[in-house]
């Protein structure tokens, strides 16, 4: 049995074949309305997110399977004080496949240390979220044809965002990937995700202070939130935030086929004036996010064969 | 002055970083065993100015990977016949379960009660990451 709990417990193949599933889901689901017929996705939420979890629900629904759960632990009695471990035996007993969210890291890799189902990380306070990272993946793959050869910048919050990090992990694992890291001194990447990641790879990357330094060189624009509470003070938060916001004017720049990528909520990072211009498709990422999902709910299930390794087609 | 000929079969860890002595015999599990134990603090050491030594009497076989964690300087001698029959340097184990606990506050082993794991993520910097929430152990 395989959980997805890192993005990187599936290998690039494996990747590769369950995006490729999700983009023929994408083009006919009406062959996917049944596969779940009779199978239960528990959605346990210890930590509120509506998105992640409406997307979840979608996936499962989508497919004609059932779902349940809960979506804050405050409102579950049967989490309170229980472990994560005594959780996951419970619900392996009432779902077929669990989705967990947590505001402890490593909550999900517990679960499916003791679960007798497969468990999908679906968010681990500030370290990992894998569905995100198939999403992001699936997006570029949608919009290109493939990843493999991607100039990117990665722009805003490079310190404490999970998913560029998670996604640095990923790309690197493609051929000829050019990264530009974009963000103010204070939020640049991690130097351990450059030295144990990027420099090992062998892929060019540079780092920069402003977007508009790199606009025409980009395939895919990844904006994410910068966050007041990471400044030491307000001064260098208004000081700054200007410069990581994506209006019309910065576009002007761009390529024709650039794609504006966001892990959604925006606050004002984007201007919504850039929301009715083609290649903002972070909505579209958003909705791609469900067809991955479906994706992996099958695979996990064990109901598409030829997805992971040593399963044969 | 102890040396090692006092010693028929068992084994000398020497070297070990002085004032680390108690924390390798705690981390070595070296209270369960009833044979003789003896640890030196303090020993003079031509290489580091002191030095601690742990001698072992009458066991030859004790899992010693955390050793290198605890303190790469120290060397291992195993004593059989009264002559020193290997000596080895100790190596940096890959895994570290229940050694050191995770600092992280977010991290789940902060909650639940599990085996603390970290993993070896850079062999040449001694750097280890928890299995839980890839935060890496400072000393
Ligand atoms: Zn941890």
């Amino acid at each position: 049995m395989r959980h997805l709990i890192d993005p990187l417990d599936f290998t690039r193949q494996e990747t590769d074949r369950l995006l490729g599933l999700g983009e023929k889901i994408l083009e006919s689901p009406q062959k996917y309305a049944h596969r779940c017929d009779g199978k239960i996705l528990g959605t346990l939420f210890f930590e509120p997110s509506t998105r992640t979890r409406l997307s979840f629900e979608s996936a499962m629904l989508r497919l004609g399977g059932q779902v349940l759960g809960f979506s804050d632990a405050g409102s579950s009695s049967a989490t309170k004080g229980e472990s994560v471990a005594d959780t996951i035996r419970m619900v392996s007993g009432y779902a077929d496949i669990a989705a967990m969210r947590h505001f402890k890291e490593g909550a999900p890799f517990v679960a499916s240390q003791y679960s007798r189902i497969p468990v999908i990380n679906a968010g681990d306070g500030g370290h990992q979220h894998p569905t995100q990272t198939l999403t992001d993946l699936f997006t570029i793959r949608r919009r290109r044809g493939k990843v493999d050869g991607v100039t990117i910048g990665l722009c805003g919050d490079l310190k404490f965002g999970r998913t560029v990090h998670s996604l640095i992990k990923s790309l690197v694992r493609y051929e000829n990937v050019r990264f530009y890291f974009i963000s103010p001194e204070e939020l640049r990447v991690p130097s351990y995700i450059l030295k144990e990641v990027v420099m090992p790879s062998g892929h060019q990357w540079e780092e920069v202070r402003a977007m508009e330094d790199v606009m025409p060189e980009l395939d895919i624009l990844y904006m994410t939130r910068v966050q007041r509470e990471r400044f030491f003070n307000e001064e260098d938060y208004v000081r700054l935030k200007d410069s990581y916001i994506l209006t019309k004017d910065k576009l002007r720049a761009a390529k024709k086929d650039l794609s504006i990528l966001h892990p959604l909520p925006r606050v004002n990072e984007i201007a919504p004036e850039v929301d009715g211009d083609p290649r903002a498709v972070y909505f579209e990422q958003a909705r791609g996010g469900v067809f991955v999902r479906m994706a992996l709910i099958l695979t996990l299930l064990g109901l598409e064969k030829g997805i992971l390794s040593g399963e044969g087609a | 002055m102890l040396n090692i000929d006092s010693i028929e079969n068992g084994i000398v860890i020497d070297h070990i970083t002085a004032g680390r002595g108690m924390r390798v015999y705690d981390l070595l599990e070296l209270q369960a065993l009833d044979t003789c134990v003896a640890i030196i603090k303090n020993a003079r050491s031509e290489k580091y100015g002191k030095k601690d030594i742990i001698k072992i009497e009458g066991v030859t076989d004790i899992d010693l990977d955390v050793l290198g964690f605890i303190d790469d300087h120290a060397t291992v001698c195993i004593i059989r016949d009264g002559k020193l029959a290997e000596k080895k340097r100790p190596h940096l184990p890959k895994k570290l379960v229940n050694i050191v606990k995770c600092k992280n506050p977010r991290c789940i082993t902060s909650v639940e009660n599990v085996d603390q794991v970290f993993y070896l993520c850079d062999e040449k910097a001694h750097r280890y990451r928890c299995r839980y929430c890839e935060q890496e152990y400072k000393k």
